[in-house]
């Protein structure tokens, strides 16, 4: 069911956000194109070899994004004698064989466009078929960001719902902020020194916020990825201004303010400032770490009222208040850094076991837990726009790094791979510039 | 610290130079004929000789009583300064001072009051665990609670800056209660009119 309505949720934002080129598509867009395999099980996809400049890095790329998205089984066809390239050579027996419902057929036409086939194995005939426009610049970060978009087509083509593949991810090392491809490829820091903690992106995916020590104090700053200077935004100077959140809809900004009496969440208009207008009244308590629901009338977040750390939830304008998180759970009373899924239906959170954190999440309908993680200690957790993979930070290997986890299967990989990464915040789905 | 030690000492040097200055004069004035020797001549150079040997003892007295002035001071200055930059401790996950924490605070309210130039910046920290964004907030509170402390006293408002580093700077490195209880701190740092700081009185 709430598969169902992910794929649904996802498919009416990808129609939203394709741009305007992308309209000219074959056969049914947004729509599963009814592959056949054993119901339950993950489809099995092969990925054909990819002929031309970058086209084994292609294929490789498709391959693991496919694999990493956790709803396909990507088929290595690299040992298959007579491997199909070109049209119309595809001998489906063999892939049928080793287990495919589907090939992926990715053909480069210029140095700017490759064409994107899927092929339905049982059926013995291409299912879906588009022509995607990509970076001409083989192996530079828009060339690979457009490989990634291609996967996530064609994993929605496959199994209905949308790839995360062409996403990023910010997060924190030696006070930098920096930014990763949701493949763990691209690494670039993006804020050049100082020391600076809890990024977090707008909705538009190249606007950032984070938190920047200065002389005098902690100040939020907005940041274009594409360039440009950080310009501050918080009003309120001096003193602690940090956990930036954006609205949904971009238009606030949300951050913690503390001074000498307790620290209380304000807004202020996103991109210019301005008077800052306060949501919380902690009484001299710390209240940080907003995070909005998708429609942006609520927001939860971590504060100390209670005389320790809980997961509060309140409207916007910081009323009808409630503690989203029972005490009756865990052995210890702290629980903190929620960030709400993208479906609205759940939150995820750390909460302290046996003196390490554990990522959590908890439904907001029967206020069910799930416990999502037991290895090392695991903290600041980010939903994925998919609302099924949560980026976190893990001291599991040794010192912090981040990992992904997969909610549904509990499968996780390791995303960073230089020690003291942490503060992850998972991007939206990025589109291509029109 | 040390540099600002290192500030006092150009001007102790100075007024010293001043006074060896003062003490030398004799030695420069230009040299007499020298007079036909009799009694009245040998009696007039060696109370010349006196003179000199008093004006050199008065010089090197007042050397020593220039130095240890300076080091009067300079020891003055250091206890002063280690009372009121001495860190105080905190409990996992509070910003309430124990009883050490206000005694240490009382010592610097004595401080702060002969020293009405004086200006500080109180810096929060906390230990590594707990969340990063929740002890940035506590590590605030730290230092708030300790700034309330001394403004309640009547230490003027404006003399104290309050900043936390939450578990950013962290002074022991370990992950066990004896590195979490040093790191539970707030940190004290003098931001004006701290070059020749005088004892409480």
């Amino acid at each position: 069911m709430s598969l169902r309505i992910c794929a649904a949720a996802a498919a009416i934002l990808a129609a939203a956000a394709l741009p305007a080129h992308a309209q000219d598509t074959t056969g049914q867009r947004g729509v599963r194109i009814g592959l056949t395999y054993t119901p339950g099980s993950k489809p099995g996809v092969v990925v054909l070899p990819v002929d031309g400049p970058g086209g084994d890095s292609v294929r490789a790329i498709v391959g693991r994004d496919l694999d990493f998205g956790d709803r396909i089984e990507v088929i290595d066809g690299s040992g298959v004698s007579q491997p199909a390239s070109g049209n119309g050579a595809v001998s489906y027996g063999i892939w049928k064989s080793l287990g495919a419902a589907a090939l992926v057929q990715v053909t480069l036409i210029t140095p700017s466009l490759v064409r994107v086939a899927v092929h339905d194995v049982t059926a013995k005939k291409v299912a879906q078929s588009r022509d995607f426009p990509i970076a001409a610049d083989v192996g530079s970060a828009a060339w690979r960001m457009d490989v990634h978009g291609i996967s996530d087509e064609v994993e929605r083509w496959i199994t209905g719902v949308r790839g995360i593949a062409r996403t990023r991810i910010l997060y924190v090392k030696g006070g930098r902020v920096y930014v990763v491809d949701s493949d763990g490829y691209g690494e670039r820091a993006v804020t050049s020194s100082g020391t600076a903690l809890a990024p977090a992106w707008h909705p538009d995916g190249h606007h950032i916020a984070y938190s920047q020590l200065g002389t005098s104090g902690w100040n939020v700053e907005v940041l274009d990825l594409a360039g440009g200077s950080a310009r501050p935004v918080t009003a309120t100077s001096g003193g602690l201004n940090t956990t930036p959140a954006f609205s949904p809809d971009g238009q606030w900004l949300v951050y913690a303010h503390g001074a000498e009496n307790g620290t209380d969440l304000y807004a202020v208009p996103a991109f210019t400032g301005g008077a800052a207008r306060r949501i919380t009244l902690g009484r001299g308590t710390d209240n940080v770490s907003p995070t909005f629901s998708p429609d942006g009338r609520r927001i939860a977040f971590t504060s100390g009222r209670s005389g320790h750390p809980e997961v509060y939830t309140a409207d916007f304008d910081g009323s009808n208040m409630e503690l989203l998180t029972p005490f009756n759970f865990g052995d210890q009373n702290y629980r903190s850094n929620p960030d709400w899924s993208p479906d609205g239906r759940s939150i995820v959170f750390q909460s302290q076991l046996a003196g390490l954190f554990q990522i959590m999440t908890i439904n907001l309908r029967d206020r069910s837990i799930k416990q999502l993680t037991s290895e090392g200690a695991n903290e600041d957790p980010s939903w994925a726009p998919d609302g099924r993979h949560v980026v976190f930070t893990s001291t599991r290997t040794g010192v912090k790094q981040l990992f992904v986890l997969d909610t549904e299967s509990g499968r996780s990989r390791q995303l960073t791979h230089s020690s003291g990464s942490r503060l992850s915040a998972w991007s939206r789905y990025l589109d291509r510039a029109p | 610290m040390i540099g600002k030690t290192r500030r006092v000492a150009p001007a102790l040097l100075l007024a010293i130079a001043a006074l060896a200055a003062c003490g030398k004069k004799p030695e420069t004035a230009p040299t007499p004929e020298p007079p036909p020797i009799n009694q009245d001549s040998i009696d007039a150079a060696r109370a010349r000789a006196d003179s000199i040997a008093r004006a050199e003892q008065a010089r090197r007295d007042s050397l020593a009583r220039a130095q240890a002035e300076a080091d009067r001071l300079r020891a003055e200055h250091q206890a002063a300064l280690a009372t009121l930059t001495a860190p105080i401790y905190f409990e996992y996950d509070s910003d309430a001072l124990s009883a050490q924490a206000s005694a240490a605070l009382d010592a610097k309210l004595g401080i702060l009051n002969a020293n009405p130039d004086t200006r500080i910046r109180i810096a929060g920290n906390t230990d590594e665990r707990g969340s990063d964004e929740y002890n940035l907030a506590l590590g605030q509170r730290r230092a708030a609670q300790a700034k309330r402390y001394l403004t309640q006293r009547g230490i003027a408002d404006s003399r104290i800056d309050v900043i936390s580093y939450g578990e950013e700077r962290p002074v022991a490195d370990g992950h066990d209660e004896s590195a979490w209880s040093q790191n539970r701190r707030d940190e004290f740092e003098i931001t004006g009119g701290g070059q020749q700081l005088k004892a409480a009185r």
